[in-house]
């Protein structure tokens, strides 16, 4: 069992948990994901780890309530226990000095790409990020963001904070502007592989982190896989980061969408309990 | 007196195959006391009995048969887990007829006695009687192992060497333990109570069991060696990642590997969806490829979720099939579809993203290929469509590299799998020991259980004089 030690509504619909987990805290490391089940009914998903703390042994997660699953882990609060959680999976993300790196989070993939960012400053990059959400109240982490890079740009779709722009156009207009060796971008896979369509004209070497439908997380169902270059590959142990302009992004969209109708199923009926409640 | 009377095997009951092929109760209902004695009697205690020299794990056969002729049913049981810790497990999934039961004296001129059968009987007794005996605790030597993967390999050795008085831990990456007893056996083969009551008993023998720990990731092996103090350490992950046909369409949404299709059925219970929050595509028409143990389980599973159509697509001819004698026949008798001599070619997008047929093509069997089966070669202009929204490859597996990834000093086959001595499980690496799927690749229960044992037996050795010699 593991403690929520800390619960933070970064917006109505975006959460954040601190959870106690030693041993994953001791070796997460940015790129990294975990995944968990709430209780012996649930299902288990993945989740990325938005920054860790090893002294406390404690990691941070940070997810928007979408489906049945997280808007039941939206309903636990501090103090509360989560059945199982597993991890740290996947590859960690490569840090070195590439020289200038474009972090580029959209949505709730904000939170994974602030690790990276910050490993990627402490190796010496010079590190421009752009944070983008729907609208402002999606948009988090403005300072932790600031406090890593060495210039920050934010947009929202409806220009309620920051540039009323979508994040490509940023980061278009950095590619032309500035010599950029890498960038990384995490976000929903639409925001992702407009991304790469973006850098590919620029021919800037990116990496995106690919959040398929898992279960167990250690290759043993293939249910993650996704075709690079392709080839097909398990996103939870060849991944989550992949060269994203290799990816079949809409193939992921296609699979990301498999139990539409089933989540939606699950959602009425999650409803429907917690209103007798 | 009159004439020696030769009887049959008694029969076991089981559930009519028109109605269990749309439930998930066990398929045999097990033997009745008087049926057991009966089938006990027809045993003629031979002098030299063979049937023992077949058992991987050793059990003592002959006095646990004659236990239960005597009515001394949990006596039998306790013979029984002398040598075997999942005596309700082994009397359900092992391969007998090819194993004890094949070298049985009746079964020369009839039926051999029901081997698998009688085990059943005394462990499901034992455990309905309330009545489950642990052995005293031996002295503790103060010695510590560690065991990756808590399937039947790494069960079976972990009750070895927690009689033998050392402390043992075993480290789970799901958040369950029996590993394919789990995850992969389905519950009418195999009710999932039972293993968790056979698990049970080797955690009342003192083991500890850590579940959703990911060894490679949470730990490595070497951080378990030098950092947590453990002296030895037996891998036994399984094999892992699971193999697809390599032909297009294969990623498109209703095409599952068998291991997820099982996975999502039996460990996350996605046939209680929407109870169980796992769900899982049942499909009206579903095609498993593949003639193995597995591939029986997942056609026979969708089978229960309610399709109307289940194939079952093999390159070969049936006589090649791998699979278990028993669950070809229980297959066909629910009504599964066998298309033998059929390849699928690829599979048919229906422009959403969903598999909506599969294209196959005729084989014939031409000449023997290098594993001794007469190899399948296409037919040409025999190609055909058939429709289907589930299509689940059953294929094996192959090495998983996230554990041996880590572990540069071990000495893997050509494979990807560990290369270990055999009879001994002993690895490249000291104090390291590896068994079951991830040292032979796909094979089946009772071989993991037996290379469980024989890795307890030399890690004893090992704790005691630390004496390492590995002719890999």
């Amino acid at each position: 069992m593991f403690r929520i030690v800390r619960k933070e509504e970064l917006s109505d619909v975006v959460l954040l948990f601190e959870i106690n987990a030693v041993d994953i805290a001791r070796k997460a490391e940015a790129g990294n994901f975990f995944i968990l089940r709430i209780d012996e009914q649930g299902e288990r998903i993945p989740l990325t780890i938005a920054d860790f703390d090893r002294n406390r042994g404690t990691i941070t997660t940070v997810f928007q309530k979408i489906g049945k699953t997280t808007h039941h882990l939206a309903a636990l609060n501090e103090g509360d226990y989560i059945c199982d959680v597993i991890g740290p999976l996947g590859k960690h993300t490569h840090i070195e000095n590439f020289g200038t790196v474009v972090c580029v989070g959209g949505g709730v993939g904000i939170a994974p790409v602030y690790p990276i960012a910050r490993a990627l400053k402490e190796a010496g990059n010079r590190v421009i990020s752009i944070i983008g959400a729907r609208t402002k109240n999606l948009l988090f982490w403005e300072e932790k963001m600031l406090g890593v890079s060495d210039e920050l740009i934010m947009t929202t779709d409806d220009g309620s904070y920051g540039k009323k722009a979508v994040v490509t156009i940023p980061l278009d207009e950095i590619l032309r502007e500035k010599d950029v060796n890498l960038v990384i971008a995490i976000g929903p896979a639409i925001m992702m592989k407009f991304v790469c369509i973006t850098t590919q004209k620029h021919g800037v070497k990116t990496l995106v982190s690919l959040n398929s439908i898992m279960v167990d997380g250690t290759g043993m169902c293939g249910s993650c896989r996704v075709q690079v270059d392709g080839q097909t590959r398990f996103a939870c142990v060849d991944g989550p980061e992949f060269d994203g302009h290799k990816v079949d992004f809409d193939l992921l969209m296609a699979r990301q969408r498999m139990y539409i109708e089933e989540e939606k199923e699950a959602m009425e009926r999650f409803r429907a309990t917690a209103e007798v409640k | 007196m009159g004439k020696k009377e030769k009887k049959n095997r008694v029969k076991m009951r089981e559930q009519d195959p028109f109605e269990r092929a749309r439930n998930f109760m066990e398929v045999p209902y097990g033997y009745t006391p008087d049926e057991a004695v009966e089938e006990a009697s027809r045993c003629l205690s031979c002098l030299k009995p063979t049937c023992r020299t077949g058992c991987p794990v050793e059990v003592d056969i002959p006095s646990f048969i004659k236990l239960i002729k005597e009515g001394r049913f949990i006596e039998a049981a306790w013979k029984i887990k002398e040598k075997n810790a999942l005596p309700a497990v082994c009397g359900r999934v092992c391969p007998q007829e090819i194993q004890c039961e094949s070298l049985c004296i009746l079964g020369k001129k009839g039926e051999a006695i029901g081997i698998g059968n009688l085990e059943r009987f005394v462990a499901d007794y034992e455990a309905s009687q309330g009545e489950i005996q642990v052995p005293e605790k031996p002295q503790p030597t103060g010695r510590k192992v560690a065991i990756i993967g808590s399937g039947p390999g790494g069960l079976t050795c972990a009750s070895d060497l927690i009689k033998s008085g050392h402390e043992v831990t075993i480290f789970e990456a799901l958040h369950k333990p029996g590993g394919v007893l789990v995850y992969g056996i389905p519950e009418f083969r195999l009710p999932k109570v039972i293993v968790e009551r056979e698990v049970g008993y080797i955690k009342m023998l003192g083991v500890e069991v850590i579940v959703n720990a990911v060894i490679g990731k949470l730990h490595t092996v070497d951080e378990l060696l030098n950092g947590h103090g453990y002296d030895a350490c037996f891998i036994s992950t399984g094999a892992g990642l699971p193999l697809f046909l390599g032909i297009p369409g294969e990623n498109l949404n209703g095409i599952y590997s068998a291991n997820e299709f099982l996975t999502r059925a039996n460990l996350m219970k996605a046939y209680l969806f929407p109870e169980y929050d796992t769900p899982i595509k049942c499909g009206r028409s579903v095609a498993v490829f593949g003639g193995g143990n597995v591939a029986m389980d997942a056609a026979r599973v969708a089978l229960r979720l309610g399709a109307e159509k289940v194939y079952l697509v093999y390159r070969r001819s049936e006589a090649e099939m791998p699979a278990r004698e028993a669950e070809i026949h229980h297959a066909r008798q629910e009504g599964i579809e066998f298309m033998m001599l059929t390849n699928p070619v690829r599979f048919v997008d229906d422009g959403k993203g969903n598999v909506q047929a599969v294209d196959c093509i005729k084989m014939e069997l031409g000449e023997p290929d290098e594993s001794g089966r007469r190899k399948p070669v296409p037919i040409k202009g025999s190609e055909f469509r058939l429709e289907i929204d589930v299509g689940i490859p059953a294929l094996g597996t192959r090495s998983n590299p996230l554990l041996l990834n880590t572990m540069s000093d071990l000495k893997l086959n050509k494979r990807g799998y560990i290369l270990a001595e055999e009879g001994t499980g002993m690895t490249s690496k000291r104090g390291v020991f590896a068994g079951g799927d991830i040292v032979t690749g796909s094979a089946t229960v009772i071989l993991a259980m037996g290379s469980g044992r024989k890795a307890a037996r030399t890690i004893n050795e090992y704790l005691k004089w630390k004496y390492w010699d590995f002719r890999g």
